[in-house]
């Protein structure tokens, strides 16, 4: 029995890959649902590989992984798109910079159509709205743009399919040993054993390697914040980066795959691996960087959807850690970015690791993938029309902006969700223009059935965050 | 995109289509009818009536029906009308896309389907602005509320968002709110307002605050939301004239937050109008594309729904004699240009020898003002101007407009 | 001591800006109405301010939880706490019907509380 601690993105791909060869894998997520901490709130880019030096686990898995997320799409069926990236430089030293880059990307196994330095007349016929500043830019068609926590939502369902286990609402607190085989107690007191373990605790995993008796590089919380805009003003067309410095890839200004645009991330280090909150300094700090990539950006109320913050599991080493510890465990920490564009390959490294340390491979079977993403389904009006015949809650459309409709909100809490951020997360409703202001209300609804009336049960997402104090009239 | 015809499909064929079926939208479909004609009318909620439904206050109908009815006997009265007139009401429905070839698809739990018609009238209202979108800072925590939704909670579901709240925002629906909350056993700690004015009238002040001694904050605005999972308290600061934080701050032990952050038209999916902040249209409700009006909420934010129900039925007018024979609208078009003490503008074009009713909002209160518009040799003086009341002026004569045609307001001392 | 009170006229759509000058219990002048339907407004709202009172009343084996009202005349502010309660304290059987008479004159103040919209039954 193989237990993952963590549902993020690297545990839930790691579960799936472990599924191919070994019967027996669960996977514990402390949270409500999976793939709800840095997961969910990073900037959703595969990146292309060339950031990082050959020598390192970023390289080695960044390029690697980026290729891997076509077959990754067609098993699970989540939505990505190829807009590519360009790093831009504003002066002949940054340009030096970008030719170093290139050096990478060679190194790191690009093909030569994968990567090209272009000047600045091209540049600014691709991105019109960049800084007129710009003299060039290392320009990458590879680079891709996905919502994060579908993935791991939905590896999370194909490790059911797959023969796996997926616990929620289960967070590790101690293990014991006793004759090669691990108990792990969880806060709710209830306890599982395994012979494996594979620790893939995001913010957490130097706490959880530190149970096992282990040390890994210390992790830091580095907060990044972020503005959402809307799809009114097409600000870019792919994702766009300054300059990388030793700490960060930098604010960038790109399109997520519904449309709208992303501004940020900054890079501050918090104290707290559970302090999410924005701050105005922050928001501040990456509207000003951003302009200096799209100088007529409009940061406002008519153009800003929301604001948020996600926290990188940062080392000192700023690269992943991916080893055995004395017992058999094997421990993932560090997957700051470009976690979630190695995450695959990391899945990969890990199975192979665990074969050559800890156990043989059982089996090798090919995974049983994920069909309907209702979503695209929708975006043909025969299959959609198809789909209704065969069910009609198909057809009764729950949120307006993103057209999801009563079926795509029961299939989510068929699996597994029970509050309205884990409805949100799977089905995007709620996330459109509106914000949630015209759906929330038949969300709780649909919820309020499903729960048996007890009102304070319905939940934003963890612990006490209800939404409807009680009846107005009795 | 074509469908194949797949046995029990809804495929409709009719003079008048209109999509929204609000107060602007059942007043279209009624004078469509009254006028004659084929006539549907589809609506994505399971009732017509749009937000009449959940108004269950008082003050509609003054001027429309001569009578002080609250939001759902309004809906009431008007929606007997259109039934009367036998149009084709189609609810739980929501338009997918509008084809060139005038025809729209909707989706419902019987399928996809089509409706093709001869001329089409947009009445889809408007929706809320999230409070997400003034990039509050702080935590993302349950018990923020736009206005509307609680309304609907509370008026439609029975179900109460908390027991203590901090309003945003004095437009009237928030102050509709104080009271309503209050009433209900919320307990009001204040309504906030950025401005240094209120954004509803007066006798909302009264009626909803004044009565219930819930205090306005005026020239203070948000600054932090704190909660780890619920809310639990509100840093409010007072603003300066350029709306920066001056540091005087207060803190609201608040669980519950309601935002009346603002309107914004809702013009979805159609994307061949023309938009900007709304359809624009001209003095008989026409949108770029002359087969398409447009009433109501979805082309600028009226103050009153006697006014929308007013404009449902002028687009349902011009959309008949464009039915009737499309020839005859005459094609002349010009530019209205508003200027720069004019914050909203209504409607945005004009077209020579057909009446107009101008609807404009100051861009700030004034004491006193002068309303200029020269092509239409109009001049007025206004007292007291404030942006959250609209100024109608209606002119039936516009048989000498040559060029483009300017609204100007001064300041008159 | 003397209070000045500015109110803004609701009786007809001119919307007269009045003051009112009053000690607490006597008027002592009121300016800036155009008639005397104002003038009567605004002695009102100083001695026994009406207010129409809207609100809600539960439904049973309704297709809605509740059935919104309204008082049918308006009635006086200091009066609306009572009223509210007992009207949370009634329940009423679908069908309702528009205009229906969900209290009979409650606290004998002259108005009814009745049904702005109709609730069918399931």
């Amino acid at each position: 029995m193989i237990a993952v601690i963590g549902g993020g993105i690297v545990g839930t791909l790691t579960a799936l890959e472990l599924l191919k060869y070994y019967e027996d894998v669960a996977l514990f997520e402390k949270n409500p649902a999976t793939g709800m901490e840095t997961t969910k709130a990073n900037s959703g880019i595969i990146h292309a590989g060339y950031d990082d030096e050959p020598d390192t686990f970023r390289a080695q898995f960044s390029y690697k992984g980026n290729k891997m997320y076509d077959d990754l799409a067609e098993l699970l069926n989540f939505k990505i798109k190829r807009p590519g990236s360009h790093v831009v430089a504003y002066n002949d030293d940054e340009m030096e910079q970008l030719y170093h880059l290139a050096e990478n990307a060679k190194a790191n196994g690009f093909e030569d159509d994968e990567y090209e330095i272009i000047l600045k007349d091209r540049l600014l016929e691709m991105e019109p709205n960049l800084n007129k500043d710009a003299i060039g830019s290392l320009w990458s068609p590879i680079a891709g743009i996905v919502d994060p926590w579908e993935i791991a939502q939905r590896a999370s369902i194909a490790i059911r399919r797959n023969g796996g286990e997926v616990f929620k609402n289960k967070k590790f607190v101690s293990v014991d040993k006793k004759n090669d085989k691990f108990t792990l107690h969880f806060e709710d007191g209830t306890e599982f054993d395994a012979d494996y373990v594979i620790n893939a605790a995001g913010l957490y995993a130097d706490e959880v390697a530190k149970a096992f008796g282990d040390t890994v590089p210390e992790i830091t919380p580095v907060k990044g914040e972020y503005y959402l805009l809307n799809k009114d003003i097409k600000w870019v067309n792919s994702v766009i980066f300054p300059l990388p410095t030793e700490e960060t890839k930098g604010c960038l200004v790109l399109p997520t795959v519904d449309g709208g645009f992303l501004i940020g991330p900054n890079a501050n280090e918090t104290d707290s691996k559970e302090d999410y909150a924005t701050s105005e300094e922050g928001l501040a700090e990456i509207a000003r960087d951003a302009k200096k990539l799209v100088p007529n950006l409009k940061i406002n109320p008519g153009t800003i959807m929301k604001t948020f913050a996600g926290l990188r599991p940062e080392t000192e080493e700023k690269d992943f850690y991916i080893e055995k510890g004395k017992d058999n465990v094997i421990h993932i920490s560090g997957t700051r970015s470009p976690g979630l564009t190695a995450a695959p390959a990391i899945a990969e490294y890990v199975a192979d690791m665990f074969q050559e340390k800890l156990e043989k491979k059982q089996r090798n079977i090919e995974l049983k993938g994920l069909e309907n993403n209702l979503e695209l389904i929708k975006q043909d009006y025969d299959k959609w029309d198809e789909m209704i015949q065969k069910e009609p809650d198909f057809g009764e459309i729950i949120c307006y902006c993103n057209k999801v409709t009563k079926a795509d909100v029961l299939y989510a809490i068929a699996n597994g969700a029970e509050t309205i951020d884990e409805i949100r997360f799977f089905t995007k409703s709620g996330f459109g223009e509106c914000q949630g202001g015209y759906c929330s209300s038949k969300i709780f609804e649909i919820l309020k059935d499903k729960k048996d009336g007890k009102l304070k049960n319905i939940k934003k997402f963890t612990d006490d965050s209800w939404i409807i104090d009680s009846e107005v009239r009795k | 995109m074509d469908y194949r015809f797949r046995g029990e499909k809804m495929n409709y064929k009719t003079d008048i289509a209109v999509i929204g079926g609000g107060a602007a939208g059942m007043a279209a479909a009624k004078k469509a009818a009254e006028n004659g004609y084929n006539v549907i009318l589809i609506e994505r909620d399971n009732a017509v009536g749009g937000v009449l439904n959940q108004c269950i206050h008082n003050g509609f109908g003054l001027q429309y029906f001569g009578e002080d009815y609250t939001g759902p006997e309004f809906k009431e009265v008007l929606e007997e009308k259109v039934r009367k007139n036998q149009v084709k009401i189609i609810s739980n429905s929501n338009v997918l896309e509008l084809f060139e070839d005038k025809r729209i698809k909707f989706v419902n739990r019987e399928g996809i389907h089509d409706i093709e018609f001869k001329a089409l009238i947009l009445t889809t209202g408007a929706r809320e602005r999230h409070i997400n979108s003034l990039g509050i800072t702080g935590d993302r925590p349950a018990g923020v509320f736009t206005a509307g939704l609680a309304q609907r909670y509370i008026n439609l579901m029975n179900l109460k968002p908390g027991n203590k709240a901090l309003i945003v925002g004095s437009g009237d629906i928030g102050l509709i709110m104080a009271r309503r909350l209050t009433l209900e056993g919320v307990e009001v700690k204040g309504v906030v307002e950025i401005n240094p004015y209120p954004g509803g009238l007066d006798r909302n002040i009264q009626q909803c605050l004044k009565d219930f001694d819930i205090p306005l904050y005026l020239s203070h605005s948000v600054r932090k939301i704190i909660g780890k999972n619920r809310v639990e308290k509100v840093i409010v600061s007072k603003v300066d004239e350029n709306f920066k934080f001056t540091g005087e701050e207060m803190e609201f032990d608040v669980d519950t937050v309601v935002a009346s952050v603002g309107l914004i038209p809702e013009t979805r999916p159609f994307d061949i109008v023309d938009t900007q902040n709304g359809f624009l249209v001209n003095n008989l409700n026409q949108t770029n594309i002359d087969w398409i009006f447009a009433a109501g909420n979805c082309t600028r934010v009226f103050d009153l729904v006697d006014y929308v129900a007013k404009e449902g039925e002028r687009a349902a007018e011009y959309a008949s004699q464009y039915v009737k024979n499309s020839d005859e609208i005459k094609k002349e078009e010009f530019k209205i240009i508003p200027n720069e003490n004019i914050g909203v503008m209504y409607p945005q074009k004009i077209k020579k020898d057909y009446p107009v009713e101008f609807y404009l909002r100051v861009k700030k209160p004034m004491e006193k003002i002068k309303i200029e518009i020269p092509e239409l040799n109009y001049s007025k003086v206004f007292k007291e101007a404030v942006p959250s009341e609209m100024i109608k002026i209606k002119i039936k004569d516009t048989s000498n407009i040559e060029k483009d045609v300017e609204v100007n307001v001064y300041e008159h001392s | 001591m003397s209070t000045v009170k500015e109110l803004t006229c609701v009786v007809c759509p001119v919307g007269c800006k009045i003051k009112i000058t009053h000690d607490g219990e006597k008027i002592e002048s009121v300016e800036g109405n155009r008639c005397d339907r104002g003038y009567n407004y605004a002695v009102q709202e100083i001695k026994n301010p009406l207010r129409t009172l809207v609100t809600s009343v539960k439904v049973n084996n309704g297709n809605y939880p509740l059935a919104s009202v309204r008082s049918s005349k308006e009635v006086p502010l200091n009066k609306i706490n009572d009223l509210m309660n007992i009207i949370k304290n009634t329940k009423v059987d679908a069908p309702v019907k528009k205009g229906d008479v969900i209290i009979k004159n409650p606290l004998d103040l002259g108005a009814d509380i009745v049904a702005t919209r109709s609730v069918e039954k399931i």
